[in-house]
């Protein structure tokens, strides 16, 4: 018995670094004087890497955990590295930063820390209900992160929107699981798809159930028709929260969205397929045209990551292995890219967030030539040039669309031709920013500050993992296909 | 046939690999950038002049060729150059020297940025010319727009932002089309090497609504690019804001990326679709002739004039591909190299006389031949190659283009030679308004006359387009196996359609329908002049 609670404990080894860490932080956090707080966040990030090498232990030992609630697979260890290196890029990017504001507190590290967990656990579940603890576990912890900034109205107007819109979401997912159980009798993901393979159709609650849980995690991962809170949450929010909040959630929900509608609902791929294909359209479209008018680079890039919930949705509506490999390719290179344009926004932001406007980065190209290269090296991967991750994320999601075709018809070319379309347009607000940075006439009032050195070995990191999936991607790529191929599909 | 196995990842990277010692000067000293610059830039066309010492020109395969696995099973770094690239490359590590020497003392900001772009885009564009995997050529399309798009926003003149961003997403809107169609090629053919496509579409035969579809997404991309009427709006704002090296890089080679293609992809590839647009294409291109001609007459701006010669320019390079006709194509091959030497010539004394005045309009000249004689005598010597004088350059590509779109289409030849006369009137008109007359502008009277370094880059260009006036044969020889290739295959739905089967060697005896026989056609290519 013993050795089996060791065999649990290895498979959910990420989970139990990172709270217990967070713990520690708390505990931690009323002893240590004001003025080295910082060093708070030194120990978070150094849990979030004792988390990441024991991401490795999980690997290690691959299996069910806890009867089943938890499946440690390598789709699971893919997620959580994705995961816990935004993690620990956004932890990097706010030690300064809490600093500057002068809101420096240990429970800001800790609950990242426990928003990580949650996210873990979302990534491994193979049962709703504990799905449904890790999102909680990671939209609490997030709802206060967002509100950090006490004295900042807009943090606080977004922390509420957030709450509220998102316990709503949850509240709809709870629904749909609700459904579900009540149609099949089970909530395991994987005995889901058992019962609906039986003869006899798939019962219309279960379907109903699965239309609730798209709109609980659609809320959570911004698709429309449900991402209208997003921007106001990403725009008044900490940056190196939304740095985090656009990245790692979007990761484990999408990572357990994959595993509920492939494992569990694989079967009824031609009827999700549409609700698919329809959000993927309306989420590219409302997420690109929006930001083609936004003057705040943060809310910008708010409604960019819209669009690039949309791109994934694409590859997400292939509804083959292929999808799945493209989809988490995408995330790893999307996180990265993200990361490290969210975390050059909090440099530039300067004191109180003050400079967020398009125009403030005027000059930026000449004043401070490697932020700006590197800026431009993340929007250029935003925007899908090639040599960059962006790039191949949007390949490999247009190449398994394409590739579905023999599936879905012409429904899903048309998706792909709309997909690039999309990028095009796109292309403008990303190109806003460069021409801001290269071609205009530097701004007078602007004094540069330096890049304080957590920061810049963040960007650093993010800027080289972007290079690296453009231009080296075989190793990662092969991995997201072991991944892809690790998921009990039917 | 020497073995040289890296020559190739060799003259494509050698730029990229001088910008990494630009990037570590010290970015105020713009002595030594300019000359490593320089340096870096002759030293590849150097080592590119390597390529014709070991090239075959009686085979038309892919020569050089390098081939490494790259991501997964399906992309591949695959290079390889023959006939229809090799003058391309050749062309582009001639014009790199020259642009860099044009912008010696034009350019005062951020003097390394410039030079870095400059060599990224000649990487970009080689890379382009010698892919053949489609992922790479992608690559390497994509990255000739990133540089050439700061090179505009940057350092151009006034409207430049405008047309940096017309620029880069009226090309983008192209290539994520011709992507979305890569894609598809390799969802059907299972790679994205070009010689497996080829081989699975010997083999296969599409559906006629795929290939018509592919067809146009690849045509799409490059006919923007080329551009072809009526998408050719973006390029009189982009060249007459670049910089004057932009400006030549873009007219000189840049554009020549959408021929290229489409006779690379588009037509080998989609034989049947390129035979049934054909007639709607060839259109189009005559009107580009004409209608680019028309505007170019009536510009007041010097370098609008040059910037609409080339969409009148290139929709003879079009017409000529799409006579498919091998002497029609080689004409078109020729015809891009002309078109580079003699509009990036144009455009580089353009850029001298905006260097003197800072204006391009014509009114603020005339007259000029008095103070300036051998600026203006140069300048006349490019006008009248560019307007296909013989023994020019000008007038073989255009005189092969002619004779060989006439063996199939004797309507589009006769519309296509009242361009040829339109490019008279308005170049030698703008010159006349330019260099002759009384001198209006007093400031005109003491402009300095070409300094050295001007000299220098007028005599070189005019030698090359002396000699490409001169001695064709030896361009054309080595172009015409990969030409009789790729017409071969077009015309093989042609000839097979009589008989049975696929991947016949019948289609030999391709031209020649009307009573003039190939040698003929020979003696008419070599000696070409009067």
């Amino acid at each position: 018995m013993a050795t089996a609670q060791l065999v649990n404990l290895h498979r959910v080894a990420p989970e139990w670094h990172l709270s217990i860490v967070g713990i520690l932080v708390m505990i931690l956090d009323p002893f240590v004087s004001p003025r080295r707080k910082r060093w708070l966040g030194w120990l978070a990030f150094a849990g979030a890497l004792a988390a990441l090498l024991a991401v490795h232990r999980a690997y290690d030992s691959q299996g069910m955990a806890y009867d089943n609630l938890i499946s440690t697979d390598v789709f699971s260890v893919f997620v959580h590295v994705v995961v816990i290196l935004a993690a620990a890029l956004s932890i990097l990017g706010s030690i300064d930063y809490l600093e500057r504001e002068g809101i420096q507190r240990g429970e800001y590290y800790a609950l990242i820390l426990f928003a990580t967990a949650g996210m873990g656990i979302l990534a491994g579940a193979n049962e709703l209900v504990t799905a449904f603890l890790g999102l909680e576990m990671s939209s609490i912890s997030t709802y206060i992160l967002v509100g950090f900034r006490r004295r900042s109205e807009p943090s606080n107007e977004a922390s509420m929107k957030y709450f509220l819109l998102g316990s709503f979401a949850t509240a709809f997912f709870l629904y749909g699981i609700a459904m579900v159980y009540g149609a099949l009798g089970t909530t395991y993901i994987d005995k889901i798809q058992a019962l609906l393979e039986r003869p006899g159709g798939i019962p219309a609650l279960a379907m109903l159930g699965l239309g609730l849980i798209f709109v609980g995690l659609g809320f959570k991962v911004l698709i429309a028709p449900f991402q209208v809170y997003g921007p106001d949450v990403y725009e008044g929010a900490p940056t190196p929260v939304t740095a985090l909040l656009s990245s790692a959630p979007k990761v484990a929900t999408f990572a357990l969205m994959l595993r509920i509608f492939y494992v569990s609902f694989g079967m009824a791929s031609d009827f999700w397929f549409w609700a698919v294909w329809i959000s993927a359209v309306l989420t590219m479209f409302i997420g690109n045209l929006a930001a083609l008018v936004q003057s705040n680079v943060k809310r910008m890039l708010a409604y960019s990551s819209i669009a690039h919930a949309g791109y994934i949705l694409v590859a997400f509506a292939a509804s083959t292995t292929l999808g799945i490999a493209a989809v988490l390719f995408y995330l790893a290179a999307y996180v990265l890219m993200k990361v490290g344009a969210f975390l050059i926004v909090t440099h530039l932001g300067q004191r109180g967030e003050a400079r967020l406007d398009i125009r403030d980065y005027a000059g930026l190209g000449s004043r401070e030539p490697v932020l700006a290269a590197s800026f431009s090296l993340f929007l250029f991967s935003l925007l899908g040039l090639p040599a960059t991750g962006g790039f191949l994320g949007k390949f490999l999601a247009f190449q398994s669309a394409l590739d579905a075709h023999s599936a879905h018809g012409t429904a899903i070319i048309w998706l792909v031709v709309i997909a690039a379309i999309n990028s095009v347009i796109g292309a403008y607000y990303y190109l806003r920013v460069i021409i801001s940075m290269y071609f205009a006439q530097p701004s007078t009032d602007y004094t540069p500050s330096s890049v304080a050195p957590a920061l810049g070995v963040a960007i650093f990191v993010a800027a080289i993992g972007t290079l690296y999936l453009g231009l080296l991607p075989a190793q990662v790529l092969e991995f997201a296909r072991t991944a892809a191929d690790s998921l009990p599909l039917h | 046939m020497p073995e040289q196995p890296l020559l190739l990842t060799v003259v494509t990277f050698l730029p990229l690999l001088s910008v990494v010692a630009l990037l570590l000067l010290r970015s105020d000293d713009h002595a030594w950038i300019r000359r490593i610059a320089l340096a870096a830039s002759l030293a590849e066309f150097v080592v590119s002049l390597l390529l014709l010492r070991g090239f075959d020109s009686t085979n038309a395969a892919y020569q050089f060729t390098e081939y490494h696995h790259w991501i997964g099973e399906a992309i591949h770094y695959h290079l390889g150059v023959d006939g229809i690239s090799l003058f391309l490359v050749l062309l582009t590590t001639f014009l790199t020297p020259l642009a860099i020497l044009c912008s010696w003392e034009s350019i005062h900001e951020n003097v390394k940025g410039f030079f870095v772009s400059l060599l990224v885009i000649e990487t970009a564009m080689i890379g382009v010319f010698l892919s053949l995997d489609l992922f790479l050529f992608f690559v390497f399309w994509e990255l000739t727009l990133i540089p050439m798009y700061f090179m505009i926003g940057m350092w151009g003149h006034e409207n430049r932002i405008y047309a940096a961003i017309k620029f880069i997403l009226y090309t983008m809107f192209g290539s994520i089309l011709m992507l979305v169609a890569i894609l598809w090629l390799y969802d059907l053919a299972g790679t994205f090497d070009l010689e497996g496509i080829e081989q699975y579409l010997a083999v296969t035969s599409l559906p006629h609504t795929t290939e018509l579809l592919l067809f146009a997404a690849f045509f799409l991309a490059f006919a923007i690019k080329v551009p072809l009427f009526p998408l050719h709006t973006w390029l009189p704002d982009a060249h007459t804001e670049a910089p004057t090296a932009g400006s030549v890089i873009l007219a000189g080679v840049m554009l020549k990326l959408g021929t290229y293609g489409i006779l690379r992809f588009c037509v080998p590839l989609f034989p049947k679709a390129a035979q049934e647009a054909a007639p709607a294409i060839g259109v189009l291109a005559l009107i580009g002739i004409v209608y680019g001609a028309l505007v170019a007459t009536v510009q007041t701006d010097l370098k609008r004039l040059v910037a609409y010669t080339s969409v009148s320019h290139l929709g003879f390079v079009v017409l000529g591909i799409f006579a498919f006709q091998v002497t029609a194509v080689e004409g078109a091959i020729y015809q891009m190299l002309n078109h580079g030497v003699s509009t990036g010539a144009l455009f580089l004394a353009v850029g001298m006389l905006y260097d003197r005045r800072h204006t391009h309009e014509i009114k603020q000249f005339g007259g000029l031949a008095t103070p300036m004689p051998v600026l203006m005598a140069f300048f006349l010597f490019v006008a009248l190659s560019s307007l296909a004088l013989p023994p020019l350059n000008g007038f073989i590509g255009e005189f092969l283009i002619l004779i060989g779109t006439y063996l199939g289409h004797h309507a589009w030849a006769s519309w296509a030679a009242s361009g040829g006369v339109l490019s008279a009137i308005y170049l030698l008109w703008a010159y006349q308004r330019v260099a002759f007359g009384e001198i209006t502008v007093e400031r005109n009277r003491t402009l300095p006359d070409a300094s050295i370094r001007e000299r220098i880059i007028l005599v070189s260009v005019s030698l090359a387009i002396l000699f490409l006036g001169v001695a064709s044969p030896l361009f054309t020889r080595r172009i015409e196996a990969s030409v009789n290739n790729v017409v071969e295959r077009i015309n093989q739905p042609e000839t097979a359609s009589g008989g049975a089967g696929t991947g016949s060697m019948a289609a030999q005896a391709t031209i020649a329908p009307a009573g003039i026989d190939r040698t003929t056609l020979r003696t008419l290519r070599v000696r070409g002049r009067p």
